[in-house]
């Protein structure tokens, strides 16, 4: 256990060096840069919300936040995962002629979207000045639902770039599952909208539970129950670790793969 | 002090190669079920077994095909090796392909940084080397330039300055010095040379016999995977000329 941990410690400048250039090269010739992490979800949240609004008359008091708020983490859940996937193939001429941690690709990718929720997180407090909302002291511990949804998706991560190398049909077949999840997360509907089964299968999805926190802090001001903390806690680990398994299992056979 | 820096004890690589590529999972199954998975069996490298003490420098030199790269990449931690086990005693350096450990996207000045942190080094070692690498590649004025409208002999050129910096216990160059100029490519040998000096291990692999001849004092001659002699490099360069 040491040896590994010694041997992050030795490699930690390259985890620092891949994020850094995973953020350079994402908006690399583009006019607005890094204004784009902040005007992305703007731009998807006024079309959505433009939309929806009129096609549903629902009760949400301020449908922009609460669509922003959801795409928050969830955009960040999608992000990391389908770049996190993607880790081990882009990387195939290094990882053929040294010898570097290979996991460090994958997290790379989930810290480099984790800087990026911050711009969106920017993205949501414009939202919330320009709205008027009220501002509760919660909202500081926004962070926490997000540092979960970190773990979950480097647990996730690691598991889609250890089978992407075998099998590149994860590649497309991940794309069309993200968008099924996209709909079993509450994120343009409230939760009260759903019928009975419907809303057991959406609260099965692990990041029902992280996205209502999120809001909970973010704009209701409401401390989430220690059960749905420890829920989501329990899950994340729980990806991870098997992540943290396959990948494990699987490493040296990439290079045969790749 | 132990003085034997790399242990191959009876190494030996398989490759299973797919008759036909399997890729997709449906394929996979479907192959799987009628069992129907054939692999050609190749074996890349065949009981291996030699030492490499600190300071040596070692020449491996072999057609096309007979192992070389594959055994480099054993060394190198690459590859695991099918059976037997390598013991390394000391930090490697890998003289990676052109171009490989670069994003060529970003700048040489990033991709110092970026190649740097491959190979173990933090970003405060890196300034420290920064001024001797812009030197050495010559590159000054394009430091802020894209590495992808390089030209090759500017990448390899960046390349070498990287992977030399520092003092590694193991350095190994895979046929990268066939690039560059001339002037260049003696330059290079004079640093590989240097390192020697200073008891850096180099593996070098290279068809060009002269080089191995002037740059290593041992060398390994490899056949289809099996180690066919192994002894100074003169001694060896003179077999395989005639072979």
């Amino acid at each position: 256990m040491s040896t590994y941990l010694q041997n992050f410690l030795k490699y930690r400048p390259l985890l620092a060096e891949l994020t850094m250039r995973d953020i350079k090269t994402r908006y690399r010739r583009s006019v607005m840069g890094v204004l784009w992490s902040l005007l992305n979800p703007l731009c998807t949240m006024i079309v959505l919300s433009i939309v929806f609004s009129n096609l549903f008359k629902m009760d949400i008091e301020n449908f922009p936040l609460y669509i922003l708020s959801g795409q928050v983490i969830f955009n960040f859940f999608s992000e990391a995962t389908t770049n996190a996937m993607n880790a081990i193939i882009g990387s195939a001429s290094l990882l053929k002629k040294a010898y570097m941690p290979k996991y460090l690709f994958v997290l790379s990718r989930v810290t480099a979207s984790a800087v990026n929720v911050m711009a969106s997180f920017a993205a949501l407090i414009v939202v919330m000045l320009v709205t008027r909302a009220d501002f509760h002291w919660t909202i500081v511990l926004a962070v926490i639902p997000i540092l979960l949804v970190v773990v979950f998706a480097s647990g996730v991560g690691l598991i889609l770039a250890t089978y992407a190398v075998k099998f590149r049909d994860i590649l497309h077949l991940y794309s069309v599952f993200i968008t099924a999840l996209l709909y079993l997360t509450p994120i343009i509907y409230p939760m009260s909208m759903l019928p009975g089964m419907v809303r057991k299968i959406v609260m099965l999805n692990p990041l029902t539970n992280m996205v209502l926190m999120f809001r909970d802090l973010a704009l209701n001001g409401v401390l989430p129950s220690p059960f749905s903390f420890l829920l989501a806690l329990a899950e994340g680990l729980f990806v991870l670790a098997i992540g943290m398994y396959v990948f494990y299992k699987k490493q040296d056979s990439f290079i045969l793969n790749l | 002090m132990n003085n034997t820096i790399i242990e191959i004890n009876d190494v030996s690589v398989k490759f299973n190669l797919e008759r036909e590529r399997v890729n997709s999972i449906k394929e996979y199954l479907i192959r799987r079920m009628k069992g129907k998975i054939e692999y050609d069996e190749f074996w890349a490298l065949r009981h291996v077994n030699f030492k490499i003490n600190r300071g040596d420098s070692v020449g491996f030199v072999g057609l096309n095909g007979s192992g070389k790269s594959t055994l480099l990449k054993v060394i190198a931690g690459v590859l695991k090796p099918t059976e037997g086990n390598v013991q390394i005693h000391g930090t490697i350096a890998p003289l990676i392909e052109l171009g490989a450990g670069f994003d060529f996207d970003l700048t040489a000045r990033e991709n110092v940084f970026l190649n740097g942190s491959i190979l173990g080094h933090s970003r405060k070692e890196m300034l420290e080397y920064y001024d001797d690498i812009v030197e050495f590649s010559e590159l000054e004025e394009f430091m802020d330039v894209p590495v992808k409208n390089f030209s090759s002999g500017m990448l390899s050129r960046l390349a070498f300055a990287i992977a030399t910096i520092g003092k590694p216990d193991i350095l190994i160059v895979d046929e990268v010095l066939a690039v560059g100029d001339f002037r260049f490519q003696q330059k290079c040998e004079k640093r590989i040379q240097n390192m020697i000096g200073k008891d850096t291990t180099v593996l070098f692999v290279s068809h060009s016999i002269e080089q191995v001849k002037l740059i290593c004092k041992k060398a390994v001659w490899l056949e289809k995977g099996h180690v066919k002699m192994i002894g100074t490099s003169k001694a060896v360069s003179a077999h395989y000329e005639l072979s």
